[in-house]
């Protein structure tokens, strides 16, 4: 049983970080209809700027405080990300809207291999340590919480609340949901649909940004084919969950978190990427909307 | 206010010179003028395929015309060429708003907020384009205030107020139709295009919505283009009449003008070219007696 709710745990640990990364597929996705499939590079890039910056801080303001050093990570590796993905929609994706659909995907797998590629060169092609920053553990029982666990699932349920908040209550979250849903008569009613496209696309990064540095504090190693696997997972995520819906993503991040935590616990750990991924191929097979998302209306 | 008694003193706000849009091989408008006045009722009318909702696509930025001017004159004395606006800024500076055909609704959204997209640019600046609004400095309280408030005033006129809550999509048709109209007056336009505005509405609703573009006209001061089919709506409510057949203009001026103009009645009953010659030889020879 206390197995049990520490895998759980950890599931669950994991499972807010694909939840984070999966709502910038998800928005990106409801906003324009295309899968951004260099957003899994954006995540990964936002923990090698929170490594760098990480790295700049301990050596030359050693005896920082950890909460501090955390804080200015994450400001700077929103800020690193924010930059590229809007770059990214800029010179990639905006030329091509109203192109046909395969071309934003197509220039997407471009730009997600020019982004784990650069990082490659630039940072080289092993895996980087980081020494671990936050150490403490509490004990219930058998059971073992980090103070690194509570951190994220704590800072997840935050920025899950803003965003919530964002999206549903402020005029720029009204301009995104009706650009989501008629973007000309968005337009027409005044609202500029390419600066919402590139907010959204910014928003997005930012939470990819918090999930990277998050990914390289609780495995405490980063490696420029981060993008792939736990991007690629994300993607499931909010497949599983209904692709456009925004609670959708969370739900399937937390689902896809338990369901590797809880078959790399009780089967085995070598074969943990092929249930994730044999979700992915069963949800579009049998369910393709997912979980909660809606089923596609056709316009008359 | 009877039609047609209204003075043609008043200045031009929406003035469309020579303006063309081809197809392909396709002359959808041909050389087509004719000018909008402020606080008029204008109506544009035509047989099927004669270029009306062209004319408004050329208006609203849809379109880049072939060849043409479309010149907006504000209020200040302000000029736009609309044909040099992207869609977003023909609503933004030049205030010009526009109705579709089929209803165009964000049916996924409420009643409310449709109305409050219609203001977004008002509010994102009161926001500080959100960075503020949400750390809840600046006027961005009372300008969300001022929307909904505007939002109640446009509800209330079109007799929606009671489903303010519900989504949009789940109004009956009428209803949706009377919703286009309000959302489309919360962004202040100055001229606004109805593209048939009461197709598919039974004689009530039809009636309900004559007086909702009259008390548009009358107490908002903005000067409307309808496209419309019917008729009785027409007639009814317009001060000036459009006539369009192929794309070019062949009549125009006050409805009852336009009711007799026997190239009206032939476009709209199919009579022979000659026929028509012979129906304006008879009128002349009639005038000249």
């Amino acid at each position: 049983m206390e197995y049990f709710v520490q895998q759980l745990l950890n599931g669950l640990t994991l499972g807010s970080i694909y939840g984070l990364v999966a709502i910038g597929y998800t928005m990106v996705y409801g906003i324009i209809g295309m899968i951004n499939f260099a957003h899994g590079d954006i995540f990964m890039l936002g923990g090698f700027a929170a490594l760098i910056v990480f790295l700049i801080l301990t050596s030359f303001f050693a005896g920082i405080p950890v909460a501090l050093a955390l804080l200015v990570m994450l400001v700077v590796a929103m800020l690193v990300t924010s930059l590229w993905n809007w770059t990214i929609e800029r010179v990639a994706y905006r030329p091509l809207r109203g192109s046909f659909r395969l071309a934003p995907l197509i220039t997407a797998i471009g730009m997600s291999i020019v982004l784990s590629n650069f990082i490659q060169v630039t940072q080289g092609p092993r895996n980087k340590p980081v020494p671990p920053l936050v150490n403490d553990v509490y004990h219930f029982g058998s059971v073992t919480v980090s103070l690194k666990q509570i951190l994220i699932v704590l800072v997840t349920t935050i920025l899950l609340t803003a965003f919530w908040y964002i999206v549903n209550k402020t005029p720029l979250g009204r301009a995104q949901r009706a650009t989501e849903q008629d973007r000309k008569m968005a337009a027409l009613l005044g609202v500029d649909v390419d600066r919402t496209i590139s907010i959204t696309f910014i928003m997005g990064a930012a939470l990819a940004a918090v999930a990277g540095t998050m990914y390289l504090m609780y495995y405490g190693v980063a490696s420029f084919n981060d993008g792939f696997i736990p991007g690629v997972k994300a993607f499931t995520a909010a497949v599983l969950g209904g692709i456009g819906s925004l609670p959708g993503a969370v739900l399937g991040g937390l689902l896809i978190g338990l369901i590797e935590s809880l078959w790399s616990a009780y089967f085995s750990i070598a074969y943990k990427d092929v249930a994730t991924f044999a979700i992915l191929a069963f949800v579009l097979i049998f369910k393709p909307t997912g979980i909660l998302g809606r089923p596609e209306v056709e316009k008359v | 206010m009877t039609p047609g008694n209204q003075t043609m003193t008043t200045e031009t706000i929406l003035k469309i010179e020579h303006l063309s849009m081809r197809f392909g091989g396709l002359m959808a408008i041909n050389d087509l003028s004719f000018d909008v006045k402020r606080g008029d009722i204008t109506a544009l009318i035509g047989p099927n395929g004669a270029g009306k909702t062209t004319v408004f696509n050329c208006i609203t930025g849809f379109y880049k015309p072939t060849m043409g001017m479309i010149t907006m004159t504000q209020k200040g004395g302000k000029q736009y060429l609309l044909e040099r606006l992207t869609d977003f800024e023909i609503t933004k500076q030049a205030k010009v708003a526009r109705t579709f055909q089929n209803i165009r609704l964000f049916s996924g959204l409420t009643v409310l907020e449709n109305l409050l997209v219609a203001q977004h640019n008002k509010l994102m600046k009161a926001s500080g384009y959100t960075v503020l609004g949400l750390l809840g400095i600046g006027g961005y309280k009372a300008e969300a205030e001022a929307a909904i408030e505007k939002a109640r005033v446009w509800l209330e006129k079109a007799d929606l107020i009671d489903r303010a809550d519900d989504p949009a999509g789940d109004l009956p048709y009428g209803a949706q139709r009377r919703l286009e109209i309000a959302r489309a007056m919360c962004t202040d336009p100055e001229v606004l295009c109805l593209d048939e505005p009461a197709a598919g509405l039974n004689p009530r609703e039809s009636l309900a919505l004559n007086t909702l573009l009259k008390s548009i006209r009358d107490e908002n001061g903005t000067s409307l283009l309808l496209i419309e089919h019917d008729m009785s709506v027409v007639m009814e409510i317009s001060d000036h009449v459009v006539v369009l057949e192929y794309g070019q203009k062949i009549s125009d001026g006050t409805p009852d003008h336009v009711k007799n103009d026997p190239r009206v009645i032939a476009a709209y009953l199919g009579v022979e070219d000659d026929e028509v010659e012979e129906v304006i030889h008879e009128e002349l020879d009639g005038s000249m007696r």
